[in-house]
């Protein structure tokens, strides 16, 4: 399959988004709303729900599939707003000892003059610092289009995992090829150029395992689930019985192997 | 470059382009010999990594860290032109191996790690060897109990080494956790430009943030917003006083006041005495 195909499938608009695996994955997910600094952003989800019969804290990115859909959702892009909420979802899940799976499926945070206002960059980089240190296991998975550091923000996980028909990339190929093409034409280029696939993402060692998809997601949403389901539940197990240092040890290397 | 025979580089004589702010027509070499400043109404040019050691650090008193970390071309990335091509033109631009200079030195008597990027280098991309020379040199100054200075200039992360830069986000977010622990003041100086992948990881995770004026400042570019969103991007927007204003930068420093600043903070920010200075106090 080209690469093309790759980042068509990663973005299909029946591909399975958040919401769908959560209702698969979990049962009695309760979504927490807000920043409590005065926003709610809603092309960010999450909340408690229960798993294999432990309390998860989830936290993704959500799409939308009709047009008013996708418009509510902002394109699964996500304002400062969206990353402070996670934030505090995530020090909550702290507090409580309730491990953290964060769902990501972005284009990329949102290039918008309000986004810029309530200092996007900061938000991004603090959610990086407080997944830094944060004493619960982060398992993350790209479900779709794991886009540029508005990804990464969810992803500085001890488990990264992806599915198979997803892409994780610097940048989209649009965004790629009119910075070094300087011609957003120049997609297909880009996306080749970019290494963006789950395979590549595995051998280059950003992620830890590819969830495989022997027929796209959107075409047997129930098998995609069932096998999200099944490695997030293995990782999520093993990782239940690193103690704290070796769960803070091992994801300081992970991210920050020497090249 | 070739040389004029006054010994001015040839670039001196016939590069004299009209300051952006008030239009003086002044000579690059007058603008260097003047901190990188226009003269005439104080803008702030540009400057290199090199040039920007020499007038924050005392004397002698650098010392690099990791000159031999070279980047490789881990994608085989080919654009316009091949990636190891544009790396080669910027290391004859710049002399430098790299978008960033991290070491140790002193400011005023104060000991300091230092990262201080080159927007000349690839527009300061952030790739695999800044993200790696970063992050060793904060976990070196973490190791050493000092306070660490990052002057940052950048477009964001480097697209030609893809997803592996993407991941130089997290490595250096996750290795300035290393100053937290111990801990030592981390201020970042933001230079003109600070945007995208740099600014949303280690430039914005500082104790202290400082910003020299007229820099543009923030995530997304004005141009990339308008494509994006439709929207009228405001006055002003993403400068150093601007974003001073909503509340994300500690305080605007000219230039010429930078390394009285950083001395100031460094003299007030406690620095906890280290495992060596414990053990030779003792003996």
């Amino acid at each position: 399959m080209n690469t093309w195909a790759t980042v068509e499938l990663a973005r299909h608009e029946a591909r399975p988004y958040a919401l769908d695996y959560i209702a698969s994955l979990t049962e009695d997910f309760v979504e927490l709303h807000g920043d409590r600094d005065g926003g709610d952003d809603r092309a960010v989800v999450g909340g408690p729900a229960r798993m294999d019969g432990r309390t998860i804290m989830i936290i993704a990115h959500q799409k939308g599939r009709t047009l008013e859909e996708r418009q509510f959702r902002n394109y699964g892009m996500a304002h400062p707003e969206g990353y402070r909420k996670a934030m505090r979802l995530m020090r909550q899940a702290e507090r409580f000892g309730m491990p953290v799976l964060a769902l990501i499926d972005t284009p990329g945070a949102y290039p918008g003059v309000g986004a810029e206002l309530s200092g996007q960059a900061w938000a991004i980089s603090q959610s990086l610092i407080v997944q830094s240190d944060l004493r619960v296991p982060i398992v993350s998975v790209v479900i779709g289009e794991g886009g540029s550091g508005g990804a990464l923000a969810l992803a500085l996980g001890d488990r990264v995992l992806i599915m198979e028909h997803s892409i994780y990339s610097v940048a989209s190929p649009e965004a790629c090829a009119a910075i070094t093409w300087r011609d957003a034409g120049k997609k297909q280029e880009a996306a080749e150029a970019l290494r963006l696939t789950s395979a590549d993402a595995l051998e280059l060692g950003v992620v830890d395992e590819v969830i495989p998809e022997p027929v796209p997601a959107h075409l047997d949403p129930e098998g995609a689930a069932r096998r999200l389901a099944e490695a997030v539940g293995r990782h999520l197990e093993e990782l239940s019985h690193f103690s704290l240092e070796r769960l803070l040890g091992s994801r300081y290397w992970r991210f920050r192997r020497p090249i | 470059m070739t040389v004029a025979p006054n010994g001015r580089s040839r670039r001196d004589v016939v590069a004299v382009k009209p300051c952006p702010d008030c239009g003086a027509c002044i000579a690059p070499a007058t603008i260097r010999a003047n901190d990188g400043l226009c003269p005439e109404c104080n803008h702030h040019y540009r400057i290199g990594a090199t040039e920007r050691l020499r007038q924050l650090l005392d004397l002698g008193s650098f010392e690099e860290w990791d000159r031999d970390l070279r980047s490789t071309d881990p994608l085989e990335f080919v654009d316009l032109v091949p990636y190891v091509e544009r790396l080669a033109e910027a290391h004859r631009k710049t002399n430098l191996h790299e978008a960033v200079v991290t070491g140790a030195g002193t400011v005023l008597g104060n000991q300091v790690g230092l990262a201080v990027m080159d927007f000349g280098y690839v527009g300061g991309s952030m790739g695999q060897v800044v993200g790696e020379r970063v992050a060793r040199a904060m976990e070196r100054s973490a190791a050493r109990t000092m306070p660490f200075v990052a002057v940052t200039a950048s477009g964001g992360a480097r697209m030609q080494e893809g997803i592996l830069s993407l991941m130089q986000m997290a490595k250096t977010s996750i290795a300035r956790s290393r100053l937290a622990e111990v801990p030592v003041a981390y201020i970042s100086v933001l230079t003109d430009p600070t945007m995208g992948g740099v600014m949303a990881s280690f430039a914005a995770s500082a104790d202290v943030i400082l910003a020299e004026p007229g820099a543009t400042i923030g995530f997304a570019g004005a141009r990339v917003i308008t494509q994006a969103t439709h929207e009228e991007v405001p006055p002003r927007f993403q400068t150093s006083e601007f974003m001073l204003e909503h509340g994300f930068v500690d305080a605007v420093v000219p230039r010429k006041e930078l390394r009285a600043s950083l001395g100031r903070l460094l003299s007030l920010y406690p620095v906890p005495r280290s495992a060596a200075a414990h053990a030779e106090a003792r003996a």
